[in-house]
């Protein structure tokens, strides 16, 4: 903050109209343009210039094999009537809310266990860490033998207390519940983000609230959730636009199925692109899903208002 | 008056004698129920690891036999070069190195470059592009996965490992997001001091910046070396010869042909892990300093 103020100030304090020191400027100009040419050929290339094609691609009919034909808005009238274009909208939405909300719940709880004064706390952040870390095609496979109906993990463990697990990735009604479940182990991840933002919570706060004669309880609500309230805020964020676009574990683990019970909206982008060579369709699809996280984030933002505390707002 | 003042003191100091043993009490119960939590919940998040490892032991009889047993009767060590020369794991391996490597030396060049430009030069304009650059975190994927496919084909560069190197080389948002927010809590009069001898800003990024953003530059490396490691989505996309996979498309590939043998599948998985997890045992610090420098987790 201090050297951010210190620019501020060299930059006003700068006198403009020399024409000296104007070269100077221009020429930090120009060095900070070269600095960043990478990027910025990356931003075009790989970023700006793919957004702006696909929705040009939407408008057409294309399988790469032929030369593109001009549709209009073809491809989304077929998206209105495609019926599983509201079951992909609506697993990666069912999964989203589930793995995002649970992960907020178990990595906050985690965090705050490791926030207690405990001995031998870096062993257990470890522990609960190191499953974020590991991720894709192992883990996948892991998991499909974890979830496997007669010989898996979690049913064994069920079978312990009498209790008959079912299918897991095999019944439509638990597949997304267990990916949900698959979704929990990592959620060390966020656990990390939440410990160091307790940790720095000023400790004159809770001494303050003690002296008001509050409670453990009265403390988590008044205290600590609200100063958490933006971390908080900024995970469920990311965390939503990551849920919604992650389909690889998917795609290994169950391939959309059973009857399509898993079928992320990714996962359909993919399979119209790169399995029936419809780029036309998949770069319509791809635009929805960039309206719908558009719009799922604004969202957020609006309802932030009312739960997301700021500390610098009470200081004015 | 003062009797009783005494007396009050007396019954008051005995009540908090009386509850701060309470207290103690208290305490002491629920460190303990935060010890039971944590172990708990720390075999919960264990076990499947410890799962995997004895799954890749088991003989294929052991595997499907039901109720499935925890423990191996057998300790088939086996298992892991017997997997491993099903398929030409060494040539995945090979590849996985060289697109990993190419991709870290890639983003840190690149991303430390730019992040350098947000954080120390001034210019118009540069607020803009750094709302740009974060922006990018939040596209999705497959909003650019079709036309990034068509930009390479036409480039004829599929079926090579170029797509999955070359974007690492033109920065990546959230190395820079991460190095700039290191970058900027290097004091200023540093770089003052430099150019006032002189130095150039590409002399200040050299000499002054990077020696030392080590620890910085070191996250940014162990994250970027972990998120292509396992990456499947890209080669998934671009690779067709089977010389050319990475261990990820390598062990999809074993998968899909061995999908009944776990304990092999298990074995080859575990190898896969081993770089990953080695680097996480190795460099955990840095992790945990890299998500609370930029509050974001790694991937």
């Amino acid at each position: 903050m201090a050297i951010r103020q210190q620019h501020i100030e060299q930059a006003t304090t700068r006198p403009v109209g020399k024409p000296k020191l104007g070269k100077l400027a221009r020429r930090e100009e120009r060095e900070f343009y070269l600095f960043i040419s990478l990027w910025i050929i990356g931003f075009i290339a790989f970023d700006a210039g793919p957004i702006l094609a696909s929705f040009v691609i939407g408008f057409t009919n294309w399988s790469m094999m032929t030369p593109p034909s001009w549709t209009g808005l073809q491809n989304y009238q077929r998206l209105i009537s495609d019926p599983l274009f509201y079951t992909a909208m609506w697993n990666s939405l069912y999964f989203g809310v589930g793995s995002v909300g649970l992960g907020l719940i178990v990595s906050f709880l985690l965090a705050l266990l490791l926030n207690q004064k405990v001995l031998g706390i870096s062993v257990f952040r470890t522990i609960f860490y190191l499953p974020s870390v590991v991720s894709g095609i192992a883990v996948a496979i892991l998991w499909i033998m974890i979830l496997h109906q007669d010989f898996g993990l979690i049913n064994s463990v069920l079978s312990w207390f009498g209790i008959q697990g079912p299918g897991w990735l095999v019944q439509p009604q638990w597949a997304k519940p267990a990916l949900i479940l698959m979704s929990l182990w990592g959620a060390g991840g966020s656990m990390v983000i939440y410990l160091a933002g307790l940790q720095s919570v000023p400790q004159h706060l809770y001494e303050a609230a003690s002296i008001d004669g509050a409670g453990p309880w009265m403390k988590f609500w008044n205290v600590t959730v609200p100063m958490m309230s933006p971390v908080i805020f900024y995970n469920l964020i990311v965390g939503f636009i990551a849920s919604l676009q992650g389909f690889v574990l998917v795609l290994i683990m169950t391939n959309g199925g059973p009857a399509n019970a898993t079928l992320m909206f990714g996962l359909y982008i993919y399979r119209v692109a790169f399995q029936f060579f419809q780029m036309g369709y998949a770069s319509a699809l791809a635009w929805v899903l960039l309206l719908v996280i558009m719009i799922i984030t604004a969202l957020q933002f609006l309802g932030a208002k009312y739960w997301v505390f700021y500390e610098g707002e009470t200081a004015r | 008056m003062s009797a009783n003042l005494q007396q009050q003191t007396m019954a008051a100091s005995q009540a908090q004698r009386h509850s701060r043993f309470g207290m103690r009490n208290q305490r002491l119960l629920q460190r303990m129920i935060v010890y039971v939590l944590l172990v708990g919940l720390s075999i919960i998040f264990i076990l499947p690891f410890m799962w995997m490892v004895s799954t890749s032991l088991k003989n294929s009889e052991d595997v499907f036999t039901y109720p499935p047993s925890f423990f191996p009767t057998t300790f088939l060590w086996q298992n892991y070069p017997r997997g491993w020369t099903i398929l030409p794991f060494n040539t995945f391996l090979v590849n996985s190195l060289v697109v990993t490597f190419a991709n870290v030396i890639g983003n840190l060049i690149s991303c430390s470059l730019v992040a350098f430009g947000f954080a120390r030069l001034r210019a118009r304009g540069r607020n803009i592009l750094f709302l740009a650059l974060l922006a990018t975190l939040m596209i999705p994927r497959e909003v650019t996965i079709v036309p990034r496919f068509l930009l390479f084909s036409q480039m004829g560069l599929v079926n090579t490992l170029w797509p999955l190197i070359l974007p690492a080389w033109f920065g990546y948002a959230f190395f820079i997001f991460l190095l700039r927010q290191f970058f900027m809590t290097i004091p200023t009069e540093l770089d003052d001091a430099a150019r006032i001898d002189g130095a150039s800003s590409l002399r200040i990024f050299f000499e002054i910046i990077l020696p030392l953003s080590k620890p910085a530059l070191a996250t940014v490396a162990i994250f970027a070396f972990i998120g292509n490691w396992s990456n499947l989505l890209d080669p998934l996309i671009y690779i067709r010869s089977q010389d050319l996979y990475t261990l990820a498309l390598g062990l999809n590939l074993f998968r899909g042909q061995n999908f009944t043998q776990f304990n092999l599948l298990m074995a080859v998985s575990i190898i896969t892990l081993i770089p990953v997890l080695t680097v996480f045992f190795l460099s955990q610090r840095l992790f945990v300093q890299g998500v609370t420098l930029t509050g974001m987790g790694g991937r």
